[in-house]
């Protein structure tokens, strides 16, 4: 494992394994996050790991110092669900939390729900629900957040974080209350469908009577990666997303704007991050009909190579000025938000038809952040004037304290929260 | 479980998973060996370790070692079944268990699942009834069967004041009457359904229909009532036929084959009844009484459960605390739509919105999850 530092790693002509699909575009944000403060060591060694272990199916740890599912090499596939609580029994929400737990731990591993699928008794539903029977733990992820309202109850108000602020309303958002908010919320994400929706069903069904699923997201195609890979995905509007995204080896650069800091309180979420959830609609069929030139000069990459303006290469370093004022690569760029950075790792939706005959696709936004002040929305206040916001809408809306990682076996999700000191 | 997938499993998690696996079959241990009969079945035989064993709790412990998934059965005489099990691999084990009287059954397996099978006489040997069974539990189907009857008998003078109003055309008391007259077959529902025959004929909706179907009942009267807003010569003799057809239920009613498994599923099976007829609007689409059908639901749950409880609290204590919770839980809620917690005048569903039709079905998962968790409470133990 050596580190090549280079500001413009060459790339690996290599393992085109993974599809290069359709991501997420940084609908909301920002294809070009480039390092902020210039030179960053950027570590190449997860390369080609990741596509070989998507290959194999193999699992990814369940424990650790954070949680798996933020820095994680972004798998293909989604589904994401915003939980309501229905109990007024804090006793009983700690106890689904280690039931969820003990459940993720099994599923990440690939291995079934409590008693199995099959052979218990026959007069009694299996615990576990079997569709993921004889697949491979396909890197599935599980990561929890706890939304604001949440701590409205279960007497959790002292202990909200101050970085967990309620998202202002931004210029253009026409939310749906029914896509929006949630008191907790469970990202899965692996390389089979399967395997994420399995892992979501079971946590509801034994969630019933706790919490009630709000609402929820399929996605596919990973619009961001956390792998600088040889090839970026690209988004629904056919551009390549999350070039400069930042990389799950960039420790530095983790550190710095993404995992919660001790010094930065409260202490319950050392080692964790704040997740903003977006769906944002993306008006393809406008779109579509839209010059090459046009659409070149709203994001300020080229569409063939994802070359920033006046650059010849999808890794030469963005020249600001080169780009019109309200493309999009400038108005998101740190350069332009006091270094503000993210982590994304969205994914795209086609969730049917509208009855209008369009398509209802567009990117589910994910991105995770040190403090959603300094990271979100202080860049997407910025976006306000892109020249994007013709052809996309955001409609859902939801922000999530994420804890740090399950330490090892006796732990559980949100430990921290509900049985350390404040 | 996934075996494929134990290579990524933590060494704890193997050995959990790998007495689920070896769980399939149990140990016949401390005098319960006589109640488990091995059956080996290949693709041209079925074996079984014994032909006699005493009536009651019995346990197949099922061996596939053909090349074809088979399937096995314990039948009645008149090859009514008792219970199967589907889709068993070559080369798996699986078991199946049942409650049976004495008498003599055949157990048969079917090599690639289809045909007759290749069969087996077997003998459950033993006094008239289920051996074994705590006698608390017979208590309870006793107790649950005659609830079952109560209700038949209830109903029959309810719908005869809905026929009547039909049959003297006389819209507004009959539209009175409707909700009345099915509260009974609605706390009662799987047990009606246990006779296949019934149900299609007195409480079938227009989409369950089937390709010839001539369509009687309630429904076909709601709709009268309600949409057509006008009684014909038909809806008459129809009304007629409702009463003949719960004559019958009421007659058949005793002879429901009932066990403490069943009245548990069956429980779980009036809170699916809810979530998938009530909650959506669907049952009652002309009247909008879907209301009355959700609380005698969870009227007939509710009293399958209390019968049950004694038992089912010892072995899972947290159980029940949970479903004593969530019925509470649900009443309350159900509460909130009538005025008079005597009276089954509950508000029209077309006047529930969107928010509160998800409140209430979140309501009923939250109680029909653990509820599907009370068989296995109340199933005999067999080690």
């Amino acid at each position: 494992m050596t580190e090549s530092q280079s500001e413009s790693p060459s790339e690996p002509e290599s393992t085109p394994s993974r599809r290069a699909l359709i991501g997420w575009g940084g609908a909301g944000l920002a294809l070009g996050a480039a390092a902020a403060g210039g030179a960053v060591a950027m570590t190449r060694t997860g390369d080609d790991i990741a596509p070989t272990a998507a290959e194999a199916g193999a699992a990814v740890d369940f424990h650790g110092a954070h949680q798996a599912g933020i820095a994680t090499p972004v798998q293909d596939r989604l589904h994401f669900a915003a939980f309501d609580v229905t109990t007024d029994d804090r006793a009983a929400f700690v106890r689904m939390l280690k039931d969820w737990t003990l459940a993720a731990r099994r599923m990440t591993a690939g291995a079934a729900v409590g008693e199995g699928a099959y052979g218990g008794l026959a007069e009694a539903p299996p615990d576990d629900t079997g569709e993921a029977l004889g697949l491979k733990p396909s890197r599935l992820t599980l990561t929890i957040g706890f939304g604001p309202s949440l701590f409205e109850k279960f007497d959790l108000a002292d202990r909200r974080p101050e970085a967990l602020v309620d998202l202002p309303q931004f210029a253009g958002d026409n939310l749906d209350r029914n896509r929006s908010g949630g008191d907790l919320c469970v990202q899965a994400c692996a390389d089979d469908p399967q395997v994420a929706v399995h892992a979501i069903r079971n946590l509801a069904r034994i969630g019933f009577g706790k919490v009630v699923i709000k609402w929820s997201q399929l996605g596919f195609g990973k619009t961001s990666s956390t792998t600088p890979d040889a090839q970026t995905p690209r988004n629904l509007m056919g551009f390549k997303d999350g070039t400069r995204n930042i990389a799950g080896t960039e420790t530095g650069r983790l550190k710095k704007f993404v995992w919660v800091d001790e010094k930065d309180g409260p202490g319950w979420m050392t080692g964790g991050s704040y997740l903003v959830a977006r769906r944002i609609r993306m008006h393809i069929e406008t779109w579509d009909r839209t010059s090459l030139q046009e659409q070149e000069d709203i994001f300020g990459r080229d569409k063939g190579e994802g070359a920033p303006v006046g650059k010849a290469k999808e890794r030469d370093e963005p020249f600001l000025k080169a780009m019109l004022p309200d493309a999009h690569v400038r108005l998101a760029h740190p350069e332009s938000n006091h270094g503000a950075t993210i982590l994304r790792r969205g994914y795209s939706f086609t969730d049917g038809t509208d009855g209008l005959g369009r398509l209802d696709a567009g990117l589910f936004f994910l991105a995770y952040q040190r403090d959603v002040r300094e990271g979100f929305i202080r860049i997407q206040r910025n976006l306000a004037l892109d020249s994007l916001n013709e052809y996309i809408q955001h409609v859902g809306s939801a922000v999530f304290a994420v804890p740090p990682g399950v330490r090892d076996q006796d732990d559980w999700w949100g430990s921290t929260l509900f049985s350390g000191e404040a | 479980m996934r075996p494929s997938r134990l290579t990524a499993i933590t060494a704890t998690a193997a050995v959990a998973a790998l007495t689920a696996l070896t769980g399939c079959t149990e140990k016949s241990s401390g005098g319960s060996g006589d109640r488990v009969i091995d059956v080996t079945a290949t693709d041209s035989k079925c074996e079984v370790s014994k032909k006699e064993f005493p009536a009651g709790h019995v346990e197949l412990a099922i061996e596939n070692k053909g090349s074809k998934v088979t399937e096995v059965y314990i039948l009645f005489p008149d090859d009514r079944i008792v219970t199967e099990r589907e889709n068993i691999g070559p080369g798996t084990k699986q078991k199946v268990t049942a409650e049976v009287k004495a008498g003599d059954y055949t157990i048969a397996c079917k090599p690639g699942m289809k045909g007759d099978g290749i069969r087996q006489a077997v003998k459950a040997t033993g006094g008239g009834t289920v051996a074994k069974r705590d006698p608390r539990l017979d208590a309870a189907v006793a107790a649950y069967r005659k609830y079952a009857q109560q209700q038949a008998d209830e109903t029959l003078p309810k719908t005869q004041v809905f026929a009547d109003a039909v049959k003297d055309g006389d819209i507004e008391a009959a539209k009175k009457a409707y909700a009345p007259s099915r509260i009974g077959w609605e706390r009662t529902e799987p047990v009606a359904e246990s006779f296949g025959d019934i149900d299609p004929k007195v409480d079938v909706r227009a989409d369950g229909l089937e390709a010839g179907q001539k369509w009687t009942g309630w429904h076909r009267l709601e709709k009268s009532l309600w949409q057509d807003k006008k009684i014909t010569a038909e809806d008459k003799t129809l009304a007629d036929q409702l009463i003949t057809d719960l004559k019958d239920w009421q007659k058949r009613v005793g002879k429901a084959e009932i066990t403490p498994t069943s009245m548990a599923n069956g429980a779980k099976e009036l809170l699916d009844e809810v979530a998938t007829g009530k909650v959506t609007g669907e049952e009652e689409r002309y009247s909008h009484t879907d209301l009355v059908d959700f609380k005698a639901n969870v009227e007939g749950a509710e009293e399958s459960y209390e019968l049950l409880k004694p038992v089912a609290k010892e072995n899972d204590p947290a159980l029940v605390a949970e479903l004593d919770k969530q019925f509470a839980a649900l009443n309350a809620l159900l509460d909130k739509y009538r005025a008079d917690k005597t009276s089954y005048d509950f508000t029209s569903y077309d006047k529930v919105g969107d928010a509160e039709r998800k409140e209430l079905s979140d309501g009923v998962n939250a109680l029909a999850e653990p509820l599907s968790k009370l068989a296995a409470a109340v199933a005999t133990k067999s080690s």
